[in-house]
């Protein structure tokens, strides 16, 4: 599909005015006069009975409005739960977590306690003149010893650690594995760490009590979600709270939960009649704010002499955290993207939710679907190795092809819907990789090191990515009798750009000027239902919907203009502000003078035929996902002294159909590329076996920086998708998927003289030289 | 604990005279106090770089740095970079040219860090700004857009053709 006068070219974003200059609106620079602020009370342990709380002395510190337990706010709240978990057969524990924690802590951060005061700094202080009594309980710091038969409970009442269980399953698996004598098994520990977003989570309420209406801004990527659940915990009106979604200085998945803390500051704020903020530091964050975690998987993989897949079997334990705070999306996702960039004839994998003493586990941006990536890939380099074949073509012997498109698979969403692989050329965006980082050439390359005394290697990882969840997203757009046009979407802004996309979308039908579209994200008074950001999906769902809507504007711009010119609507085009005649560009009419005449006057016919109101709104419905897929190849050299991994080249070449913003898509690639480079060497959160975390600081827990960033070469192609009228697929998650996977096989390979075997991430210089060295030299 | 002190200071080259806590750092000092907001904060421990600010053309994490210790000094934030006329500096200008922001969180402090290290290294190589910048974490990036924002701004400042 070709560029159009906006869409598909790399225009101005619409967000940068006011970033640049430092006058972006983020939660944290909300504040309304007379705003109080709140601190937490965190729990220091990771499982302990709470025997007594006494805030008599923090409640009389000067300064300290209020300092609230569960028992305080207990008859506001219809519900001390969160009940917030998505469907699914496959729970065996409700694990719904409380608003603040009154007898019992299950992690460490979980917040028991609220100090309401007239600074930061004071309610801090109040809170260390908290009293509390706990009653130390064993902890459950890891997942597999979690479901061990004598395994203590992570929550004293429950039977058991499991939280959830079910099997994906198709073909006739036993049989395959039976038939076949190329089996290889594999036992992978992945890890993946937090999200963060630079800016951290945090919430402002504010209560008019002139008209008893809330309004609420919250760093959340679901406003419409929250508004649901503040209403019901607080048995309010709907049309009494409004719930924004101000700048976001990130998302990446967990600002997508509801959290305790966006109910409790709503709640301070009616009952204190003050307006009040919480926002959380970088510590609490590592503590509080939902993450990603541990998966053992134990995974085998059946194939013919050819190196054909026949099959793959297994099971994953998943760590799930303390609570459930979204569902089993996570392993789920991760198991769902296992097999999807090849043809896999048989499938079975069992996947176990292991409740731990940590916090809960809800989507990290590609959620679950590297690790699902991973899994596959490492099985597919061990085959490639004991088969005696090159690992690129043992990959495209079993790629999905051009020719299979729509490829169903027997797979099924979470919801149910078919798995159908919509469009797509998988072994010719593998095969761009591998030219571009020359992947022919390497082994002369790696001989020629390796006599040099350089120990370098290459990997190479493909995905596919279901993008676009459903079922839809809300979009209006609206010409003002200004002229002005405004849109409004559920959808929630994180830094992707989205007002960017949306305004480009629409203007692209109505007159090309960015400069006139006003575009409102996130916030619930301006779109009356919206799902919000997740699932890369943002683009797909609204994109839709405003191209759809734009187009039913422009129609009745056209048809008004039409009557008010005496020209026929296919005469006219839309320029800037104004309708003219082709042709005769003095022959004009404004989109202010049409949007006036569309409003209609006492008496009058509406010109146009097409009703009052110069405006649509749309919910386009997509059911089924697009699937985008993708390439990573990396090269590395590894140090043999110190474990350290330099990645000397890394090439990404992917397809997510058209791109809208070609250097916005290099954007979101370059950043889930970062993220998975850390995911791979870098980041791990980190727990002791009493599952105290022990890496709450950025400097323990170690984030990409510029420096560690390779050379990076991104490599296109535009498989549009059917299933939406912009042919676009979604390109928020896609970087991080297959780096890890790449990364890993390339440091295997690197190390191969050495006989290594990758089986983990992330892979710190302690687990190389584990792996150059497995036998410390004096231990023995 | 709650303290105060008077203190005056000059910042975005105007004179500012405010009460602040003695234990208040300078970050929330100009955010809560003074209202400039454009200053970040991201970690409170010195790491991510958000909040770094300009202390005597200095950059400083305004985290690490108490209020009272800026008294009788000249603070530049993200908001005095620009030109009175709204002008972008020569730095803001290329990473909106070259996409160097994302969600903008992390940029107030990149620019500021930028701002020392290009008056001091008018011509720098590639290497040179990822090392100025290895002390500020962006999430959404991945570097490369603000590395060439910062190379493209280099040369506008040297007056060469970009």
């Amino acid at each position: 599909m070709n560029a159009g006068r906006l869409v598909g070219r790399d225009v101005a974003r619409v967000e940068d005015a006011a970033l640049i200059r430092g006058r972006g609106r983020f939660v944290d620079d909300i504040a309304p006069a007379g705003l109080v602020h709140v601190a937490f009370l965190r729990s220091p342990h990771a499982h302990a009975r709470i025997l007594r709380i006494d805030v008599a002395v923090a409640r009389a510190l000067p300064g300290v409005h209020a300092v609230l337990l569960l028992d305080d706010l207990r008859p506001h709240l219809t519900d001390t739960r969160l009940v917030v978990a998505l469907p699914s057969p496959s729970y065996r524990l409700d694990l719904h977590r409380p608003v603040l924690a009154e007898t019992e802590v299950v992690h460490v951060g979980e917040a028991l306690a609220v100090v309401i005061a007239e600074s930061r700094y004071l309610a801090e202080d109040a809170l260390a003149l908290i009293e509390v009594e706990y009653e130390p309980l064993p902890a459950v710091a890891d997942c597999d010893n979690a479901l061990a038969p004598d395994a203590p409970p992570a929550h004293s009442w429950a039977s058991s650690n499991l939280a959830a269980e079910m099997t994906v399953a198709y073909g006739d698996v036993e049989a395959v594995f039976a038939a076949t004598p190329h089996r290889f098994a594999e036992t992978l520990h992945i890890h993946r760490g937090g999200s963060h977003s630079m800016e951290c989570r945090g919430v402002v309420a504010l209560h008019d009590v002139v008209e008893d209406r809330l309004t609420v801004w919250s760093s959340t990527q679901t406003p419409h979600t929250a508004k649901r659940l503040i209403c019901d915990l607080l048995g309010m009106d709907e049309t009494r709270l409004r719930v924004v979604t101000p700048d976001l200085g990130g998302g990446f998945g967990p600002k997508l939960i509801f959290y305790p803390e966006e109910v409790v500051v709503a709640l301070a704020a009616r009952l204190l009649g003050r307006p009040v903020k919480w926002i959380e530091d970088r510590q609490e964050h590592f503590v509080s704010t939902t993450q990603e975690r541990d998966q053992t998987w134990r995974v085998e993989l059946a194939t013919d002499a050819e190196g054909h897949i026949l099959g793959v079997r297994g099971d994953l334990v998943h760590d799930h955290g303390a609570w459930t705070a979204r569902g089993v999306n996570v392993p789920q996702g991760a198991v769902a993207a296992m097999p999807l960039a090849y043809v896999v004839p048989a499938f079975r994998m069992t996947i176990r939710a292991a409740v731990t003493n940590k916090v809960p586990v809800t989507p990290v941006r590609g959620a679950g679907q590297p690790q699902g990536v991973f899994a596959m890939e490492r099985l597919l380099d061990r085959a490639a190795r004991e088969l005696g074949l090159d690992r690129a073509e043992i990959r495209r012997r079993n790629l999905v092809s051009a020719e299979h498109m729509p490829y169903a698979t027997p797979l099924k969403t979470r919801g149910g819907i078919p798995v159908t692989l919509d469009s797509g050329d998988y072994p010719r965006c593998q095969q761009m990789a591998l030219d571009e980082i020359g992947w022919a050439g390497f082994a002369e390359r790696q001989r020629v090191a390796l006599a040099e005394g350089r120990y370098i290697g290459i990997g190479v990882a493909n995905y596919v990515e279901g993008t676009g969840r459903g079922p839809f997203e809300h979009v209006s757009v609206r010409v003002e009798p200004s002229g002005r046009i405004m849109v409004a979407t559920g959808a929630a802004a994180m830094g992707q750009s989205t007002r960017t996309m949306l305004a480009q979308i629409v203007a692209e039908q109505l007159g090309a000027n960015m400069a006139n579209v006003e575009v409102i994200t996130g916030d619930t008074a301006a779109a009356p239902i919206g799902i919000g950001g997740s699932n890369s999906r943002q683009a797909v769902l609204a994109g839709s919907s405003a191209h759809v809507a734009a187009l039913k504007v422009r129609e009745k711009v056209l048809a008004i203009a039409g009557e008010m010119l005496e020209v026929a609507m296919g005469d006219l085009e839309i320029e800037d502000k104004v309708v003219r005649v082709k042709g005769a560009p003095g022959h004009s009419v404004t989109l202010a003078s049409i949007a006036r005449a569309a409003a209609g006057q006492p008496g009058f016919v509406i010109p146009g035929g097409r009703g009052p109101g110069l405006a649509a709104s749309e919910e386009v419905v997509i059911d089924a996902m697009a699937y985008a897929n993708g390439t990573a190849a990396a090269e590395v050299e590894v140090d043999i002294e110190t474990g350290a991994v330099t990645i000397t080249r890394l090439v990404f070449s992917h397809d997510c159909g058209r791109a809208l913003h070609p250097r916005i898509v290099d954007g979101q690639l370059m950043g889930g590329i970062a993220h998975g480079i850390g995911n791979a060497l870098y980041e791990h959160m980190r727990f002791d076996d009493q599952a105290q975390p022990i890496s709450t600081t950025l400097a323990d827990y170690l984030l990409v920086t510029a420096t560690e960033m390779p050379p990076v070469r991104i490599l296109h192609m535009h498989s549009p998708t059917p299933l939406n009228p912009l042919g676009i697929k979604g390109v928020g998650e896609a970087g991080v998927i297959p780096i890890p996977a790449a990364i890993a096989a390339a440091v295997e390979d690197a190390l191969s003289p050495f006989d290594a075997h990758v089986c983990r991430v992330p892979l710190s210089p302690v687990d190389v030289i584990a792996m150059i060295d497995p036998v410390p030299e004096g231990s023995a | 604990m709650s303290e105060t002190r008077r203190i005056t200071l000059i910042v975005n080259g105007e004179h500012r005279e405010a009460e602040t806590p003695v234990r208040q750092h300078l970050a929330d000092f100009l955010r809560g106090t003074l209202g400039l907001t454009g200053t970040h904060v991201g970690c409170e421990h010195g790491v991510c770089g958000a909040c770094t600010v300009l202390v005597d053309g200095h950059a400083v994490r305004a985290c690490l740095m108490l209020a009272v210790q800026a008294a009788g000094h000249e603070v530049t934030t993200v908001e005095g970079l620009s030109l009175a006329d709204g002008t972008l500096h020569p730095l803001q200008q290329a990473f909106c040219d070259h996409h160097g922001l994302q969600c903008g969180f992390c940029t107030p402090g990149m620019l500021t860090t930028l701002v020392e290290f290009l008056a001091e290294h008018p011509a720098p190589s590639e290497e040179e700004v990822r090392l100025a910048i290895s002390g500020n974490i962006c999430r959404c990036t991945g570097y490369d857009s603000i590395v060439a924002a910062a190379l493209a701004a280099a040369r506008a400042l040297r007056g060469d053709a970009a």
